[in-house]
């Protein structure tokens, strides 16, 4: 486990987010519990952001976590992450 | 809500429907076949096959008892697309994009203004459109341009312009089930699916629908104009209408169709060795065997076509099981599948048929099942969806 907090997971998550999550609106204007489909985050974007993630925490997103639910906020996606770390 | 209660003198009209079966044979024999040649010369509206359907009440056969419908199945109505296929394309087309429309509201419309739609639609038998593509998405109909745009000072309605480039029998449908986004700041992807009636709707005509095959869907481009009351956006999220709902049904009820061109083309090979055979008795025909192959290829795609609806209908009720990737791949793969092998066996069996399946006045003409089938591949196009399965498989896990 490399966070030792959730703010630093979250941090973790928000960075790979602006990297790849194609959002029309600036991560910082996004509480954890914002809706990420409605900032823009579409299908092809969240496969990328679940390559990143995996690669970025040695995980593997399992076949139950492939829903639009597990990136539908910056705390689902932390969720997920601490469930596989 | 009265209409929605099981009202006894209603019931007893459902016993005396035919069944759905018989009803697309009889449609198709007396209607579809008669006039098929005609709407495919003309592009025009297959209007008395639809009328017919609508006397014999199999428009409104996916719309529960309790609203006044007849309580089919997919897999029912979809077997009557099927059968309609074999005498007219464009018919069973229209039939088919009508239903994937009730079946949205069927499954995803639990209001009460919904419900009324239903029971209105059941009574009357009203034919419903769809708007979902959009000039400037790219043929995307996951994204939208247009937004249903609130009225300033009237909280409740709304408004939305759609350059739609493609509207199936929008002039003769009593109303559009158009996509948009949800409002006028939402994403591209984060879309609302909202009933528009055509009374309340103005179409301006933008292009014209000349083609292959399928001419009879009279699918022209308009600019579509409605305003409305918010009560008329379904409830769900398109995002889930489109995955549980919209794509498999679509996917179920076209590749029906499909195998109904199929069938037919291998139904007239058929006829056409049989007919081969009588004349060189003791001499086995040369075709015999190309069409025992085609036959069997069929069968192939029977399975294929029947038993992907048969998945579905088992998970139909279960969203864990609808959102899961490897269900949209599955629905995709049947899309693929299913429209690769219309053209082949149906390109088959003109060569296994020969010159009396190419030309146009011989019973055994093959022409119009291929232009047809044709359309099978280019309606979202094969490319489209293997792309997107692509895209699925660099995460997917599951067995496939």
């Amino acid at each position: 486990m490399k966070h030792s907090t959730i703010t630093d997971l979250d941090a973790t998550v928000r960075d790979l987010l602006t990297r790849h999550g194609r959002l029309r609106v600036e991560i910082a204007s996004l509480s954890r519990f914002d809706d990420l489909h409605s900032a823009g985050l579409t299908s092809h974007a969240c496969v990328d952001l679940m390559l990143a993630l995996e690669d970025e925490f040695d995980i593997e997103f399992p076949e139950r976590l492939l829903k639009r639910q597990t990136f539908a906020s910056v705390a689902n996606l932390s969720d997920a992450v601490l469930e596989l770390t | 809500m009265p209409t929605t209660l099981i009202d006894p003198s209603a019931l007893a009209t459902i016993g005396a429907r035919r069944p759905l079966v018989d009803v697309a044979q009889t449609v198709g024999a007396e209607f579809a076949a008669v006039h098929g040649a005609d709407v495919d010369r003309h592009a025009r509206f297959p209007s008395e096959a639809i009328e017919a359907l609508r006397r014999e009440r199999a428009l409104g056969a996916l719309i529960p008892i309790s609203l006044g419908g007849r309580g089919a199945s997919l897999r029912e109505v979809a077997i009557v697309g099927e059968t309609l296929a074999r005498s007219c394309a464009s018919t069973a087309m229209v039939y088919a994009m009508h239903q994937i429309q009730v079946n949205c509201i069927v499954r995803h419309g639990r209001t009460p203004f919904l419900l009324e739609v239903l029971a209105d639609a059941a009574a009357h038998e009203r034919l419903f459109a769809s708007a979902t593509t959009e000039a400037g998405v790219g043929g995307a109909v996951r994204a939208s341009v247009c937004a249903v745009d609130p009225i300033p000072d009237q909280p409740q309605r709304f408004r939305i312009e759609k350059q739609a480039s493609v509207i199936s029998y929008g002039e003769y449908a009593h109303a559009i089930l158009a996509t948009a986004r949800r409002a006028p700041e939402s994403a591209a992807g984060d879309q609302s699916l909202v009933y528009v009636p055509r009374d309340k709707t103005t179409l301006e005509l933008t292009s014209e629908w000349d083609t292959f095959g399928f001419r009879g869907t009279c699918s022209n481009g308009f600019v579509l104009r409605a305003e409305g009351d918010r009560h008329q956006i379904l409830p769900d999220a398109y995002a889930d209408i489109s995955t549980q709902t919209m794509l498999p049904t679509s996917h179920v009820v076209w590749s029906h169709l499909w195998l109904g061109l199929a069938t037919e083309a291998v139904s007239r090979a058929r006829a056409y060795l049989r007919a081969q055979a009588r004349k060189t008795l003791g001499t086995r025909p040369t075709s015999a065997v190309a069409v025992a192959a085609l036959v069997a290829r069929l069968a192939e795609m029977r399975e294929l076509v029947h038993g992907a609806a048969r998945d579905y209908e088992l998970i139909a009720d279960d969203p864990e099981q609808l959102n899961r990737i490897g269900f949209a791949i599955r629905a995709n793969n049947l899309k693929i599948s299913a429209s690769n092998m219309v053209v082949e066996i149906v390109t088959e069996a003109m060569s296994a048929i020969g010159m009396s399946a190419y030309r146009e006045d011989s019973p055994y003409s093959i022409g119009r099942l291929l232009r047809d089938a044709h359309g099978a591949k280019a309606m979202i196009h094969n490319d489209r969806i293997l792309g997107a399965n692509a895209q699925w498989l660099l995460v997917a896990k599951e067995e496939l």
